[in-house]
C-alpha cells in the first residue's frame, strides 16, 4: 500500500499538467492528432491509478481536449470521481469538466443525483457554489425534479452568495420542470426583497425572464416592480424591469401612464451615461457608426408597428442601406422594409430589391432577398398588389436566379396566385406555357437546381386551365420533350397528369372544329412519346404514365372507329378546384355519435401467435394498397366511380363544395379588357419572356396612373364647371393621391381560403405545444390552483403533460371529502367560498362537475366534521376543498395557506403564509385574522392586544386581487399534530354600500411542519445512532409501485428528510425539528421504516404521517 | 443567452460555454459555422448578426473574438455590455490579460465566466463581487494544495 503511494507520487513528476499539455501542442503543429492521441492514451492511463490528485489532472487535460473538439464522452464516469472528490480543487475541476461535457442524453448523470444533493448542502460556500454552478450547465428534467426542492432551500440560504446562484439556477429548473415554478414562486418573490443587491438582481432577471413569456401571470408584481425600478441604482437590474415593463403595458394600460414619471427621471439620469461607455466601449470609431446604423434600423423597425407613416417617409435611407457592404444591416433594412410597403410604392421597392437580387453576391443573401420579395408581395393577402400581372412577371424573373432553394416558394406564389385571382388565369398560363416552352433553360444541366421547382407549378397551372392556352399543341409537345425526363420525379408526376388534361382539352377543340385527323395526330404523339415516362425510375411516374398510356391507347382505337370521345375525356377532369384554408380539416368539429378511438374492426386476437402476426398485418396492408392504386386504368370504371364519388359528395355534409361566391360573380366585369396586354414574342427563343417585362409594367402602371388621374381631373373639372364656388381641394398635378385612390388594375377577387361551415374558431392554432416556455404558463395568483402543484409533482414525476393538462377536477372526482383536508407537508388547511369564477370558459365542464361535488359533499359531511376522512384523498390534499361558512351569504374571499416554515432561530415559533383572494366584486379592507389559541399554540399578536384580538392584515383587497398574508404562532410542544379553528373578520364595500363579513377556517399543523430539512454527514449520523438517545419506532407499507428513488424524493419532499447515505436498496435519512429533536429513519425498499427520534410520540406522529403519505403511492 | 464562444484570429476555439444542453456533435457543427461567418465579416462591419433563429453578438479584442449567442427578445447592447465586462474581468484577473493567459489558464477563464454568469443570465452586476469569489475561491484551492503538499511529503519520510 504505501509502496504504491511512493509510486504515484513519482508518477505524479513525470505527469504532464496542462500547461505542459497546451506547451506540446503548440510545438507539434505539424502532427497535432498524433501528439493528443498520444496524450489521450496517458491521459487513460493516468485514470487508472487512485491518485485522485492524478486523476484530477487527467481530467483538466482532458477538458481543455474537449474544446479542441476531441470526443471525452468516454470519461464521463471519471469525471464524476473527479466531482466527488472531498478537496475543492478537484472538486472545482470535475464540475468544470461536467459543466462542459455532460448533456441530457449522458446516461452517467443519474449517478450525480446525489453527490449534488451533498454538496449542496455543504458547509462550505463555494461546494455549493460549483455544484450550482457545474448543474445550471447540465441539469435534466430528473435532475431539477430531484433536486428542486434542496435548491429551494438553498435560496434562504444565508449566505448571500449561495442564495443568488439558487435563485438564478431556479429558472433552469423552472424550464426543465414547470411543475416547481409555484411551491418556489412565493419565496422567489420574496427574494424581490432581499437586503443583498446581487439577490435582488437576480431574482429581477428569472422573474423577468419568466414573465417575458408570459407576462399576464405577473402583473400582480407590478408595484414591486414600480417600487424596485424608483429605488434601485443598479443599471443592470433597471435594464431588466424597464423590459419586464415592456412586456406588461400592453396588458394593463393603467401602467403607461404611471411609468411615463420615473422613465424620464431614469432617461435624464442615463442618456449621459449611457453615451460616455456607447463611446468607451467602441473604440474603433467606424464600428461604432455601424452599430449605430444597426440599432437604428432595429428601432426603426420596432417604431414602425405603431407609427408606420413616419417610418415611411424614411424610405430612401432604408433603400440606401440596401447597398451597405454588411450583410446584418442590409437583413434588417429589408425587415423594415417588409411593413414599409403600399400600393403606391410596391413596384418601386420591388424593382429595387430585384436590381439587387442579380447584384447580391452569396447565395444566402440572395435567398434572403427572394423570400423577402415575395413576403412583401404576398402579405395580408396580396392587399399591396394592384397589378397581378406585373406580380405573375416578377415571379417568372425570379426563376431566372440560378442556384436558389426557393424554387418551391415561387412555385407556391405561382399557383396560389393562378388559382385565386380567376381574373390573371389567362395571362398566367400564356406566362407559364412560356416558362415551359424555355424549361431547357431554367433546369439547364443541374438537376440539383431548386429552381426546377417552378416547372411544377407551371406545368400544373397549364394543365388545369388549358382552356386559356393560345398554342395548347405547342405547350403540349413542350411537355413530352424526352428533356423532360431528367427531371426530379415529382415534377415529372404532374407532367405526366396535366398532360392528359391539355390532351383532353385538345382533343376537344379539334372535335369541335370537326377535324379529326389533327386529334388523331394528337393521340399519336401522345402514344409516341408517353412510354419515355414508362420507364422512369420513380414509382409515381411509371404508375401515372402507364395508366395514361393505356388510356390514350384505348382512345385511339375509339378514335380509329370514328367514335367521339372528346366529351368523355375532358369530364375526367371536370370541375373547379377551390382553394381550402390550411387548418380547415382540423377545424371541422367531431359530429355527435362519432367516437374516434373505437374499434371500426375487432381488435386482432392476442392468441396469435407473435412470428404471424407482424408478417399478416403487411400482408395485409400490401393488398389494400394494390387495391387503392388500381383505378383510372378503364375510363369507364373511373367515369363509374366519379359519379358514385359525386353522388356520395352530393349527400355528405361535411364535403367543401364548390359553391360560386358572389365575389366571382364580378369575375365578368369589363375590367380586364382594358389592360394592356403585352406580346410575348415567343418565336425568339433564347429569350426567357417574361424577363423585361416588369419594368416595363412600371412604365405601364404609371401611365395607367397617370391615366387615372386625367380621368379625375376631368370629372373634377366638371364638378368645378358645375359648381365653381367649390375650393379645389387638391392640385391635379400634385401626386397626393392616397392608398385608397389607386384602383386595381383589374377587377380583382382574391378568393379566400375556404373553411368548413361549422368550424370552430380558436386561437390556440399558432401555439407550439413543445414549446418549453409554454409549461411555464401558470396563473400564480391564483390560489385554487396555487396548491396543486408540491405534491402532484412528487407522486406523478413522470407524466408532466398530463397533469398540467387536467387541472382542476382531479380532486372533486375522487371521493366525496367535505369540509376539510389532510394536512400534507408544507401546506395546510385551505378553505374557500366559491370556486373560481375566473376560470376560462374551458373549464366550464369542470366547474360545473365541481359544483355537483361539492353540493354533494355539502350534504354528507357537515361543515366541520372531521371525524372519518377516507385517507385516499391524501395524494392530492394539496387541492383545497371546499368549506362551506355557515353565517356566509356572499363573502367570495378564498383563504389558503400554502407554507408553514419553522425558523431554526426561534425554536417554538413557526410562520404559516396565507393566500388570500379576493374574488368578489367588493373591496374588501379592513381584514382581521383571529384564531382561537389552544394551550399550545398559540398566535403572536401585537403587544397589548389580549386573546381574543386578531391580528390585521396589512393590506387591502380590490377585486380580483389576491395578496399574501404571514403569521406568526407560538407553539410549545411539536411532538403532537395540531388543528386550530380560526375566523376572518372583513368589511366588504360595494356600491349598494358595505356590509362585515366573516369566514371560518381550520388551520392543521402536522408534525412534518415543525421539521426542517438539515443536512446531516453519514459519520455524526452513525454518532448520533450510537448515542443510544433515541427511541426506536418502525412502521411498514405494503403495495408500492414507486421506484425506490422516486420514494426517497417523496419523503424528502413531503417530510422534509434528507438522505444521508444510500446502499442499494436502504437508505438512511436525517431530519431535525426545531426544537433541537433529531430524527433518523432507515428506509428499506421493501418498504418499512425504522424511525429513531429523541422524542417517542413526536416519532410515532411522523411515522404515522409517513405512512398516510406512503400509502398513496 | 444560449452559449458564448471566444476563438482566435486563425479561427482556434478558446473557450466555449453553452448554457442550452446539445450533443457534441451539434456543438462541433455550430461552432464551425459560427467561427467562419464571423471570421469572414470585415472590421468595420457592424457586431451584430443573425443566424438561424439566433442573434450573434460579437466583439473582438486583438485577437481574440468574443461570441455570444442571443435570443430574439434578447437586447444586443446589454450584451455586448456583458462581453466587455468579462473582458474587463479577466483583465483584472490576470493584470492585462492576453490570448496566452487564457489559453495557459483556460480554466481560470471558466471559473471567472460561472462567477459573472451563471445558467446563460447575469449573476453578479459587481466586478469587486466577482473578483473577491474568484479569489476566496482560489485561496481555498491554494490552501488545499499546500496541505496535499504537506501531507504527501510525511507520508514519504517514514519509508
Amino acid at each position: 500500500m504505501a509502496l504504491k503511494m511512493v509510486k504515484g507520487s513519482i508518477d505524479r513528476m513525470f505527469d504532464k499538467n496542462l500547461q505542459d499539455l497546451v506547451r506540446g501542442i503548440r510545438n507539434h503543429k505539424e502532427d497535432e492528432a498524433k501528439y493528443i492521441s498520444q496524450c489521450i492514451d496517458e491521459i487513460k492511463q493516468e485514470l487508472k491509478q487512485d491518485n485522485i490528485a492524478v486523476k484530477a489532472n487527467a481530467v483538466c487535460k482532458l477538458t481543455y481536449l474537449q474544446m479542441l473538439g476531441y470526443d471525452i464522452s468516454w470519461a464521463a464516469f471519471n469525471i464524476i470521481e473527479v466531482m466527488s472528490a472531498s478537496k475543492f480543487t478537484f472538486k472545482r475541476i470535475g464540475y468544470l469538466a461536467a459543466s462542459q461535457c455532460f448533456h441530457e442524453g449522458t446516461d452517467v448523470i443519474m449517478l450525480t443525483t446525489n453527490q449534488i444533493r451533498k454538496d449542496l448542502s455543504s458547509p462550505s460556500q463555494y461546494d455549493t457554489g460549483v455544484a450550482l454552478t457545474g448543474l445550471s450547465c447540465f441539469v435534466t428534467p430528473d435532475l431539477a425534479r430531484d433536486l428542486a426542492n434542496d435548491i429551494m432551500t438553498l435560496m434562504s440560504h444565508t449566505k448571500p452568495y449561495i442564495r443568488k446562484k439558487a435563485v438564478l439556477i431556479m429558472y433552469k429548473v423552472f424550464l426543465k420542470y414547470p411543475e416547481s415554478l409555484r411551491p418556489a414562486f412565493p419565496r422567489l418573490k420574496e427574494k424581490l426583497e432581499d437586503p443583498d443587491p446581487g439577490v435582488q438582481s437576480a431574482a429581477v432577471n428569472v422573474i423577468c425572464e419568466l414573465a417575458r413569456r408570459n407576462p399576464k401571470n405577473y402583473l400582480s408584481l407590478a408595484p414591486l416592480f414600480f417600487k424596485l425600478m424608483t429605488s434601485s441604482t443598479n443599471n443592470w437590474v433597471l435594464i431588466k424591469i424597464i423590459k419586464l415593463f415592456g412586456a406588461l403595458t400592453p396588458l394593463e394600460p393603467r401602467l403607461g401612464k404611471k411609468l411615463i414619471e420615473p422613465l424620464t427621471n431614469l432617461i435624464h439620469r442615463f442618456s449621459v451615461s449611457v453615451l460616455i461607455s456607447l463611446s468607451s466601449g467602441m473604440p474603433n470609431h467606424s464600428a461604432s457608426i455601424q452599430v449605430l446604423k444597426y440599432l437604428g434600423l432595429l428601432a426603426m423597425s420596432k417604431i414602425l408597428r405603431t407609427h408606420p407613416k413616419s417610418v415611411q417617409a424614411h424610405k430612401d435611407l432604408v433603400l440606401q442601406c440596401l447597398d451597405d457592404k454588411d450583410e446584418s444591416i442590409r437583413l434588417r433594412a429589408l425587415d423594415l422594409l417588409y411593413g414599409m410597403v403600399s400600393k403606391k410604392n410596391l413596384v418601386e421597392i420591388v424593382k429595387k430589391l430585384m436590381s439587387h437580387v442579380d447584384k447580391a453576391e452569396g447565395t444566402t443573401y440572395r435567398d434572403e432577398l427572394l423570400t423577402k420579395i415575395i413576403d412583401i408581395c404576398s402579405q395580408c393577402n396580396y392587399q399591396h398588389i394592384t397589378n397581378f400581372q406585373w406580380y405573375i412577371s416578377v415571379l417568372v424573373e425570379l426563376t431566372r436566379l440560378e442556384g436558389t432553394r426557393h424554387g418551391h416558394l415561387i412555385a407556391a406564389q405561382m399557383l396560389d396566385v393562378a388559382i385565386r385571382v380567376k381574373a390573371i388565369r389567362k395571362f398566367a398560363v400564356s406566362q407559364m406555357s412560356a416558362l415551359l416552352d424555355s424549361a431547357h433553360l431554367v433546369a439547364s444541366s443541374t438537376q440539383r437546381n431548386g429552381i426546377c421547382e417552378v416547372l411544377y407549378a407551371a406545368a400544373w397551372i397549364c394543365g388545369e386551365f388549358s382552356e386559356h392556352l393560345q398554342e395548347p399543341h405547342q405547350t403540349l409537345e413542350a411537355m413530352l420533350r424526352p428533356k423532360v425526363t431528367t427531371l426530379p420525379g415529382h415534377i415529372q408526376a404532374v407532367y405526366v397528369q396535366n398532360v392528359v388534361k391539355l390532351y383532353a382539352s385538345i382533343l376537344q377543340q379539334k372535335e369541335q372544329a370537326a377535324e379529326p385527323e389533327a386529334a388523331q395526330e394528337v393521340t399519336q404523339l401522345m402514344v409516341d412519346r408517353l412510354p419515355q415516362f414508362v420507364q422512369s425510375a420513380d414509382l409515381e411516374v411509371q404508375e401515372r404514365a402507364s395508366c395514361i398510356l393505356q388510356l390514350v391507347k384505348h382512345i385511339q382505337k375509339l378514335q380509329a372507329k370514328d367514335v367521339p370521345v372528346a366529351e368523355e375525356v375532358s369530364a375526367l377532369f371536370a370541375g373547379e378546384l377551390n382553394p381550402v384554408a390550411p387548418k380547415a380539416q382540423k377545424k371541422v368539429p367531431v359530429p355527435e355519435g362519432l367516437d374516434l378511438d373505437a374499434w371500426i374492426n375487432e381488435p386482432p386476437s392476442d392468441s396469435e401467435s407473435e412470428d404471424e402476426k407482424p408478417k399478416a398485418i403487411f400482408h395485409d396492408e400490401e393488398q389494400r394498397q394494390a387495391k387503392q392504386r388500381q383505378p383510372e386504368a378503364d375510363e369507364e370504371e373511373l367515369a363509374r366511380r366519379r359519379e358514385a364519388r359525386k353522388q356520395e359528395q352530393a349527400n355528405n355534409p361535411f364535403y367543401i363544395k364548390s359553391s360560386p361566391s358572389p365575389q366571382k360573380v364580378r369575375l365578368d366585369v369589363p375590367g380586364v379588357e382594358h389592360i394592356p396586354v403585352v406580346q410575348i414574342d415567343l418565336s425568339v427563343p433564347l429569350k426567357v419572356p417574361g424577363m423585361p417585362m416588369s419594368d416595363q409594367y412600371v412604365k405601364l402602371e404609371e401611365e395607367r396612373r397617370h391615366r387615372q388621374r386625367l380621368e379625375r381631373d376631368k370629372k373634377r373639372k366638371k364638378k368645378k364647371d358645375k359648381d365653381k364656388k367649390g375650393k379645389p381641394r387638391r392640385h391635379g398635378s400634385l401626386h397626393t393621391e392616397s392608398d385608397d385612390d389607386l384602383a386595381p388594375a383589374q377587377q380583382v377577387d382574391i378568393v379566400t381560403e375556404e373553411m368548413p361551415e361549422n368550424a370552430l374558431p380558436s386561437d390556440e392554432d399558432d401555439k407550439d405545444p413543445n414549446d418549453p416556455y409554454r409549461a411555464l404558463d401558470i396563473d400564480l395568483d391564483n390560489p385554487h390552483v396555487l396548491q396543486r402543484s408540491p405534491l402532484i409533482h412528487a407522486s406523478t414525476p413522470v407524466t408532466h403533460g398530463s397533469v398540467a393538462r387536467e387541472p382542476q377536477c382531479v380532486p372533486f372526482l375522487r371521493g366525496p371529502t367535505g369540509g376539510r383536508r389532510l394536512k400534507a407537508d408544507h401546506d395546510l388547511c385551505v378553505l374557500f367560498q366559491k370556486s373560481s369564477k375566473h376560470k376560462k370558459k374551458k373549464h366550464k365542464k369542470e366547474k360545473e362537475e365541481r359544483s355537483k361535488d361539492k353540493k354533494k359533499s355539502k350534504k354528507k359531511k357537515p361543515p366541520g366534521d372531521e371525524a372519518a376522512e377516507p385517507v385516499e384523498n391524501g395524494a392530492l390534499d394539496e387541492e383545497p376543498l371546499p368549506v362551506r361558512g355557515t353565517s356566509l351569504a356572499n363573502p367570495d374571499l378564498a383563504l389558503q395557506t400554502y407554507d408553514i416554515q419553522g425558523s431554526l432561530q426561534k425554536d417554538s415559533q413557526v410562520t404559516v403564509s396565507v393566500v388570500l383572494e379576493n374574488q368578489s366584486s367588493s373591496f374588501l379592507k379592513n381584514m382581521e385574522l383571529n384564531v382561537l389559541d389552544s394551550l399550545n399554540t398559540k398566535l403572536a399578536r401585537p403587544e397589548g392586544s389580549s386573546v381574543h384580538d386578531g391580528v390585521p392584515v396589512p393590506f387591502q383587497l380590490p377585486p380580483g386581487i389576491s395578496n399574501e398574508a404571514q403569521f406568526v404562532f407560538t407553539i410549545q410542544s411539536i411532538v403532537m399534530a395540531q388543528k386550530l379553528k380560526g375566523t376572518l373578520s372583513f368589511i366588504a364595500k360595494n356600491d349598494e354600500g358595505s356590509t362585515h363579513e366573516k369566514l371560518d377556517f381550520k388551520l392543521h399543523f402536522s408534525c412534518t411542519s415543525y421539521l426542517v430539512t438539515t443536512p446531516c454527514y453519514s459519520d455524526a449520523f452513525a454518532k448520533l445512532l450510537e448515542s443510544g438517545d433515541l427511541s426506536m419506532s418502525s412502521i411498514k407499507v405494503d403495495g408500492i409501485s414507486m421506484s425506490f428513488q422516486n420514494l426517497l424524493a417523496k419523503i424528502c419532499f413531503h417530510h422534509h428528510f434528507s438522505v444521508v447515505e444510500r446502499v442499494d436498496s436502504c437508505a438512511s435519512m436525517y431530519s431535525r425539528s426545531i426544537q433541537g429533536h433529531h430524527v433518523c429513519l432507515l428506509v428499506k425498499k421493501s418498504v418499512s421504516v425504522d424511525g429513531k427520534c429523541s422524542d417517542s410520540t413526536l416519532l410515532s406522529n411522523l411515522l404515522e404521517e409517513m405512512k398516510a403519505t406512503l400509502a398513496k403511492c | 443567452m444560449q452559449f458564448m464562444l471566444l476563438f482566435s484570429r486563425q479561427g482556434k476555439l478558446r473557450l466555449q460555454k453553452w448554457y442550452v444542453p446539445l450533443s457534441d456533435k451539434e456543438k462541433k457543427k455550430i461552432t464551425r459555422e459560427l467561427v467562419q461567418t464571423v471570421l469572414a465579416r470585415k472590421p468595420k462591419m457592424c457586431s451584430f448578426l443573425e443566424w438561424r433563429d439566433l442573434k450573434i453578438v460579437y466583439k473582438r479584442y486583438a485577437s481574440l473574438y468574443f461570441c455570444c449567442a442571443i435570443e430574439d427578445q434578447d437586447n444586443e447592447l446589454i450584451t455586448l455590455e456583458i462581453i466587455h465586462r468579462y473582458v474587463e474581468l479577466l483583465d483584472k484577473y490576470f493584470g492585462s490579460v492576453c490570448e496566452l493567459d487564457i489559453i495557459f489558464n483556460f480554466e481560470k477563464a471558466y471559473f471567472i465566466l460561472d462567477e459573472f454568469l451563471l445558467g446563460g443570465e447575469v449573476q453578479e452586476t459587481s466586478k469587486k463581487n466577482v473578483l473577491k469569489a474568484i479569489e476566496q475561491a482560489d485561496l481555498l484551492q491554494e490552501g488545499g494544495a499546500e496541505a496535499e503538499g504537506e501531507r504527501e511529503s510525511l507520508k514519504q519520510t517514514p519509508y
